[in-house]
């Protein structure tokens, strides 16, 4: 069961009702529950708008990794549509180093019910999805319980809170594939195909799930609606920095004392939030380089973590906010091998439906694996640094940038790391035998 | 009752598959959830799965197939009664997910997509499996068990063989 964790610093929002029992409809009713949905239809006529407008007052960008302004997305979908309207949340979670949404299908399933209503008033959709990842049947089964739950209270289906509107809910498993993450191979899935992501334009919001527009949402950005629509935008927006909303929840793994997932006002000091919410360094080591928000997000070595966490100052620093998932590496890594790991799994996790993203993840796992394995050569770096930089924006889904920019940040920031690697001078404690390497599964 | 006769699946997985194919806005969209649940019930996804799965959603053999390849979670053939997946990827890493690895593969003499002679485990080397705040960790079938050291992999795995593991369906 994952640890919860807490620290005086948090500003706990989504995370409010976490280790109180929420999960259970009446512990959610007294916490606040299914209220700020019958705020909104309470707004009457002007129900749409309202929601539409708080959310962008909230200045909440999406959690899912890329930071796309929530309330804009929303204002993108049709008002009238032909084709039935859908919202979607995106709990596919399978960026390393993230797991954060696992916290809140765990302690507040509900959160992502109401704020799947709401974003289906917002949008006038009458069809919510909640996609979870295979790995996350427990989880699954607990979102299955409590829209069963609601469903038994009359919250979903027919005229819900007597607005004369009717909104259904349905939940849905993937079966193990990381790609599907991405936001139109995730519709592919629940279209019942392989998940291999779509040309855009047209987007989502215009032509998405079965051809209708449709809104996609990260599971922790949907959580948040509630609160936002309670809280007032404004005030939402105010616990974060200048157009970056609120609070997100991080989580801290790695090289850490006291990893797990917290809630920071977006801003907040990475290295706070390493030396302090978390505890600081594993053992009383010294930091060595900390990736900030998922494995495809580029390295910060250790003198570049005065840096606030938030989507624009992460982007001024060279890196990414991403998702959230802040991996902690202390100085016995060797980044060669960490280098390595990373590529292996984008290589693993490639749809091989382009080939700047298929042939590039495998050369640049083959030729770290030589480096790796003692045989390379110094113009190995200046390859992996060509093949990562001509896949830069050549791909047909974002993932061939994401495998590309980590190995970047890598072989640019810790160059010398690499070159003494193969000179024969290796740092750090090896964490990957040969042997494992070779009988490796990925 | 089922609408597909002779069905392969047990009266409950029958039911709740007839039911499934109901829901959504096209038939087709039951499709992956049903590999699953059918490889939860069988072990596997077995051909019959694959036809019966075929007839229920109204495409061929060849599209289920073509969608089954897709997902890492689907298997054609079975393992073990307790399917051991350790994660090995960044934050599992940094924690000791290999050491973890290399535990279960010499406790259990076996190696990755390998399955134990009498059939009661078969171990994997998985990608994240979004436990990383929890690291390291593994999934035997869809339970997790986090925060391992040797020892505790020990007395998780003796549970299984005893009968007494949380096996989640
Ligand atoms: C390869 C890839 C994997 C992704 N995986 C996820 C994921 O697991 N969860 C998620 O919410 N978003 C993921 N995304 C981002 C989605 O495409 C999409 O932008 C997001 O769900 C939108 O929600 P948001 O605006 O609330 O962030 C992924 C993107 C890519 C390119
Ligand atoms: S970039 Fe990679 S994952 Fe995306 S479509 Fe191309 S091959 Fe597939
Ligand atoms: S890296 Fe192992 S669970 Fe995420």
């Amino acid at each position: 069961m994952p640890t919860l964790v807490s620290h005086p610093d948090e500003v706990k929002i989504v995370s409010r009702r976490f280790g109180q029992g929420a999960a259970d409809i009446e512990k959610y009713i007294e916490l606040d529950g299914y209220k700020a949905v019958q705020l909104a239809i309470s707004q009457g006529a002007e129900m749409s708008n309202w929601i539409i407008n708080t959310m962008k007052a909230s200045g909440l960008r999406g959690r899912g990794g890329a930071g796309f302004p929530t309330g804009m997305k929303w204002s993108f979908v049709p008002k009238v549509s032909e084709k039935p309207k859908y919202v979607l949340v995106n709990g596919d979670e399978s960026e390393p180093g993230t797991c954060k949404d696992h916290v809140i299908f765990l302690h507040d399933p509900h959160s992502v019910i109401e704020g799947t209503m709401i974003a289906g008033l917002a949008i006038g959709s009458k069809l919510g999805f909640i996609y979870l990842r295979g790995e996350y049947r427990y989880l699954l089964k607990q979102v299955e319980k409590a829209v069963a739950d609601a469903y038994a209270k009359g919250f979903l289906g027919k005229n819900i809170f007597g607005s004369g509107i009717d909104f259904d809910i349905i939940t849905q498993t993937g079966a193990g594939a990381y790609e599907v993450g991405e936001g139109s191979a995730l519709m592919e899935s629940l279209e019942g195909k392989r998940g291999v992501p779509r040309i855009k334009p047209p987007f989502p919001a215009v032509v998405g799930l079965y051809g209708g527009p449709t809104v996609i949402n990260n599971a922790e950005t949907i959580a948040n609606a509630p609160h936002i629509l309670l809280m007032g935008g404004e005030a939402y927006a105010k616990l974060g920095t200048e157009r970056n909303g609120g609070t997100r929840l991080f989580g801290i793994s790695g090289h850490v004392e006291r990893p797990g997932v917290y809630e920071l006002p977006m801003g907040y000091s990475l290295r706070k939030a390493i030396y302090e919410v978390a505890g600081g360094i594993k053992d009383g080591k010294k930091l060595k380089a900390v990736v900030p928000g998922g494995s495809s997000c580029p390295v910060l070595t250790a003198d570049e973590i005065d840096v606030g966490l938030d989507f624009d100052q992460m982007g001024k620093a060279g890196t990414m906010l991403g998702s959230g998932g802040i991996v902690v590496l202390d100085e016995t890594v060797s980044i060669v091998e960490f280098a390595m790991r990373v590529i292996s799994f984008y290589q693993h996790e490639s749809c091989g439906w382009c080939i700047p993203c298929r042939e590039g993840t495998d050369w640049i796992k083959k030729t770290l694996t030589r480096v790796y394995n003692g045989g390379g050569s110094k113009k190995d770096v200046d390859n992996v640094q060509y093949l990562a930089e001509n896949m830069m924006g050549r791909t047909f889904c974002p993932l061939g940038d994401a495998a590309a920019m980590p190995t970047l940040g890598f072989v640019k920031k810790f160059r010398k790391e690499f070159e003494d690697y193969i000179e024969g001078h290796k740092a750090g404690t090896t964490l990957i035998t040969v042997e494992q390497l070779v009988g490796a599964g990925h | 009752m089922s609408t597909v006769t002779n069905t392969i699946f047990s009266p409950e997985l029958a039911a709740r598959f007839d039911h499934l194919v109901t829901i959504y806005p096209v038939k087709r969209s039951a499709l992956v959830p049903m590999l699953l649940y059918a490889q939860d019930e069988i072990g596997y996804v077995s051909d019959a799965a694959v036809s019966e799965i075929a007839v229920r959603i109204g495409i061929n053999d060849l599209e289920v197939r073509n969608v089954l390849s897709y997902y890492s979670m689907l298997r054609t053939k079975p393992a073990g009664k307790y399917n051991v997946q350790v994660c090995t990827n960044i934050s599992c890493m940094l924690r000791g997910g290999y050491g973890i690895l290399d535990h279960c593969k010499k406790t259990l003499g076996i190696g990755h997509k390998e399955t134990t002679a009498d059939g009661t485990f078969s171990l994997e080397e998985v990608e994240c499996i979004g436990a990383c705040c929890w690291a390291p960790a593994m999934q035997v079938n869809y339970d997790f068990h986090d925060e391992l050291t040797p020892e505790k992999v020990d007395v998780v795995l003796q549970q299984y063989r005893d009968g007494q593991g949380k096996d989640v369906k």
